[in-house]
């Protein structure tokens, strides 16, 4: 039986994990290699790098941070933050990422999604969305949350889906960093709208918001930062009380 | 020596790393020569059949591969082009197993993405895994049951986990399981 996921997102700047509030205020959370290195003890499913500070200059930086969790780590791995050609997806993979996500720049051209998906198979695309309700409609972010489009969430993943994503990293900036629940009606209509696995991620601060996750919406794994870098909430602690809640989990 | 074979298709980089951990020296080639010389091959892969399979007759690689006689495990990729044919970019493979590959239908989320278990091990490549164990699976198409089955997985059905003569899993990466080195790659 296919388990929900649960995983461990790290945002990366100039070589440290950093997290935020409503993306902004950044705290020192550590350096990302022994973190991730924790969290494989721990029984996480997966973990996300998410290069907040994505400049030419970090890139080669990032490939090499990523070429040592590739060394350190066993389980599969995705790297995202200013990704914005094929080469550059490419350079990562072959450095030892398992996924790429990809935000802003599939926004700008929404074909790097086919680009990708062509030569390194869908199964390595994730659309990280940034979204936000504004009167009455989920919107798109991009730059980190900080430019607002006039894309509907709702129909940008129906285009990812047709342009060859392979999975949806959904946050709604609404609900980041504040602990108080996942976004739970813009992740089921998500699930809804398309066949891709949904990642939810945004506001888990107690492990009931992981069962209300899994239990009313159809996300295939929920992703946190806070909560499990500060130690808030164990992986495994987490893992047990979701398995006797009759969550399927690894 | 193992040789991992490099054909621009992804993954290479963990298939070393794996073995590395491992403690067994490994080498990313495309040098045909170089892979049919070295002890055990690997056929690893991220990517699509069919840019994949182009590149792999370009370099000359879909006879070499066909010819060898050592010890071989394709991955994934590697799995689903040592199929007789991929529905992905409707894609001829190198016709090794008796069984075709394709895309899982929309009657369930596609790509099967997550941790999901393993059953019927059949061979030396699971020994010291338990049935029943979760392997991490991420891809779109599947190869169908066939009489070279090794393991099978369910997701919607039941499909081809790994089969043999030599040995290929259609999971993504070989740091995804702690098989011994003897029994996999």
């Amino acid at each position: 039986m296919l388990k929900k996921r649960i995983i461990p997102c790290l945002d990366i700047k100039n070589g440290r994990t950093v997290k935020g509030v409503n993306f902004l205020g950044l705290r020192d959370a550590g350096d990302p290699i022994e973190l991730a290195r924790r969290y494989v003890q721990e029984g996480a499913d997966e973990l996300v790098f998410l290069d907040i500070s994505a400049t030419i200059e970090n890139r080669s930086t990032l490939v090499s941070m990523v070429e040592k969790i590739a060394h350190e780590i066993n389980i599969p791995f995705t790297v995202g933050g200013g990704i914005s050609s094929l080469e550059e997806a490419r350079v990562l993979i072959r450095a030892g990422a398992d996924k790429v996500s990809i935000n802003s720049a599939a926004v700008k051209s929404p074909n790097l999604i086919a680009e990708i998906a062509g030569s390194l198979g869908n199964q390595c695309v994730v659309l990280a969305i940034d979204t936000k309700f504004v009167e009455n409609d989920w919107l798109v972010y991009v730059h980190g949350g900080k430019t607002p489009t006039d894309l509907r969430t709702l129909d940008w993943v129906i285009q990812a889906e047709k342009l060859g994503a392979g999975e949806i990293l959904l946050t709604s900036m609404d609900h980041d960093g504040v602990q108080n629940g996942f976004a739970l009606e813009i992740t089921q209509a998500v699930c809804e709208i398309v066949n891709l696995p949904v990642i939810a991620s945004g506001g888990a601060g107690r492990k009931e918001h992981f069962k209300n996750l899994f239990e009313k919406t159809a996300a295939s794994a929920a992703l946190a930062a806070s909560i499990f870098h500060f130690e808030e909430i164990g992986v495994p602690e987490l893992k047990n009380y979701l398995r006797t809640e009759n969550i399927p989990i690894r | 020596m193992i040789a991992i074979i490099d054909y621009n298709a992804g993954n290479t980089r963990s298939v070393k790393n794996a073995l590395e951990r491992l403690g067994y020296e490994a080498m990313v080639t495309s040098d045909a020569d170089m892979i049919s010389k070295a002890d055990k091959v690997i056929f690893p892969g991220v990517g699509e059949a069919g840019s994949a399979m182009k590149y792999l007759r370009e370099l000359n690689l879909d006879l070499a591969i066909k010819s060898l006689t050592q010890p071989f495990l394709g991955i994934c990729l590697g799995l689903q082009l040592m199929c007789l044919y991929s529905e992905e970019g409707d894609t001829t493979g190198l016709g090794i197993y008796d069984t075709e590959v394709r895309k899982f239908p929309p009657t369930s989320l596609v790509p099967h993405m997550g941790w999901n278990t393993l059953t019927d091990l059949k061979g030396p490549l699971f020994s010291g895994l338990p049935e029943s164990s979760d392997l991490y699976f991420v891809h779109s198409y599947y190869a169908g049951l066939c009489c070279e089955t090794a393991a099978t997985c369910e997701y919607i059905f039941p499909f081809s986990a790994a089969c043999r003569e030599i040995i290929s899993l259609p999971f993504n990466s070989i740091r995804k399981n702690r098989l011994t080195p003897e029994s996999t790659y």
